[in-house]
């Protein structure tokens, strides 16, 4: 099969252009976790604040430009299109190197690595599920613990959250994602090539970390804020 | 110095290996770790047995040649740029027990013990790590300007011996740190430039044919790498990767 490739062909399919689109992928994904946690601390501002900007995000956005509810579909492709590529780089990737890497030595002391750029693989896969399960929860509304499913918004993040067990659970997985996020940012500007100098490294290091922190706080802030009764009807 | 060794033996390519134990007495501390291996191997063959396979050439940490795990980490020194030959037994403890095994990646498949067949790399260099020029008398040295402060980066990334510590250490098995560097030091001096992009295609595209593993950015390589090739050097191969796919050559 290779040979009968071009090099350019041969470089199209190399794994570094995988990487850049998993890059690519990837930091469109933090750019909408970033909003999204943005939006989420909409919450300290009532429900009136909270709804009122749920709603605008599913209907008003681009009107008159395209039709009412129309603009919320094209940013679900979009992002429903990311993760699929972001997934199918990650795969594609993953089944080729851990097939062809050693088998590992009898002794291994790591030199350099964190313990969120070893566990991007499995993270990543506890990530996808959350996603689910999220959706599950708060799109399609069919596992719906603590809430009816025709709840507002406001009201539907109020009731969830004021169960203990549901602040936990999405605490730890929080954890997972900002440790992906981590060295998913990191990776990502290195990938397309911002790592120019040990100081733009240092910098791109430090910029991951401090995103990854930030999403923490800011999407625990209003769960958490809520569970200890810093926010009601 | 008395020692408690415990190296891989394998008898040849597709036999099974197995981790043995010898030890060792009458090491001076001032000896390189290659030739500790030596005065082993010296003891074997006095005890008619067959002595450890292991590479090695220059013993100056100039070649490239030698390199084995050592305790776990590539040419064994810790947070110390160094190759397995210019380690020295001082860097160890009386009594200690050192394991050694060989590099490991499927594309450096073992010959035996601690010897493993690197042309995987051979063949990347063959790929595109040359520029082509017609040979002749030599051309003055000012004849090609060739700015500093480029020039630096080029030959910190001309320094790589091809040792393969990289790969050994990259828990993918990526050549990315290689290749890169085999990359870098023509991409950045102007003799490199005619040949910049269709070098880049084709010696990425050789890299993943050899079945080395796909970088994930940890860092491990540039950690254990002896001659101290930086991280940046794979950013700026993704870099010249994605702009050669605007160019023509190669297609």
């Amino acid at each position: 099969m290779a040979n009968i490739l071009t090099t350019h062909q041969r470089a199209v399919r190399s794994s570094v252009v995988k990487k850049v689109i998993m890059a690519v992928t990837g930091i469109i994904m933090i750019g909408f976790l970033l909003m999204h946690m943005y939006g989420n601390l909409k919450m300290f501002q009532g429900p009136e604040s909270f709804d009122g900007y749920a709603h605008w995000l599913k209907g008003d956005i681009l009107y008159p430009i395209v039709p009412k509810g129309v603009f919320i579909w094209i940013f679900r492709f979009g992002l429903t299109a990311s993760v699929i590529l972001h997934i199918w780089a990650a795969v594609s990737l993953s089944r080729n190197t851990l097939k062809v890497r050693g088998s590992g030595y009898q002794k291994f002391r790591p030199q350099a690595q964190t313990y969120s750029a070893r566990t991007m693989r499995w993270g990543g896969v506890i990530v996808a599920g959350f996603i689910i399960f999220h959706l599950l929860q708060f799109t399609v509304k069919v596992i719906t613990p603590g809430f009816d499913p025709n709840a507002g918004p406001f009201e539907m993040f109020l009731l969830t959250f004021q169960q203990w067990w549901m602040v936990v659970l999405y605490a730890v997985l929080m954890v997972v994602i900002c440790m992906h996020v981590r060295h998913g940012f990191w990776s990502a500007f290195v990938t397309l090539g911002a790592n120019s100098s040990p100081r733009s490294g240092k910098i791109l290091n430090w910029l991951g970390i401090g995103v990854a922190v930030a999403l923490f706080i800011g999407f625990m802030l209003p769960p958490v804020a809520v569970l200890l009764g810093w926010i009601t009807n | 110095m008395k020692l408690k060794l415990r190296i891989w033996r394998q008898a040849g390519p597709n036999a099974t290996g197995r981790m043995v134990d010898y030890d060792i007495d009458g090491v001076s501390e001032d000896m390189s770790f290659l030739e500790m291996l030596d005065l082993l191997n010296e003891n074997l063959t006095e005890a008619n047995q067959e002595p450890v396979a292991f590479d090695h050439d220059c013993r100056e940490g100039i070649c490239g040649m030698c390199g084995v795990v050592i305790n776990g980490v590539a040419h064994g020194a810790d947070k110390m740029r160094t190759t397995t030959c210019q380690l020295h037994m001082r860097s160890f403890e009386d009594g200690a027990t050192i394991e050694i095994e060989p590099w490991q990646a499927g594309a450096f498949p073992v010959l035996k013990d601690l010897a493993v067949d690197r042309t995987a790399f051979d063949r990347i260099i063959q790929a595109g790590g040359f520029i082509s020029s017609n040979t002749g008398s030599a051309p003055d040295a000012h004849a090609t300007p060739a700015p500093k402060l480029e020039a630096d980066v080029a030959f910190d990334n001309a320094t790589c011996i091809g040792c393969g510590a990289c790969v050994a250490a990259c828990p993918n098995s990526s050549a990315m740190l290689f290749t890169s560097a085999k990359i870098q030091h023509l991409a950045l001096l102007p003799q490199g430039q005619p040949e910049r992009y269709s070098r880049v295609k084709s010696m990425v595209a050789q890299h993943d044919a050899e079945g080395f593993g796909n970088c994930t950015n940890i860092g491990e390589c540039a950690a254990v790498c002896p001659k101290g090739i930086p991280l940046e050097s794979i950013s700026q191969l993704n870099k010249d990767l994605v702009k050669s796919l605007f160019m023509k050559d190669g297609k």
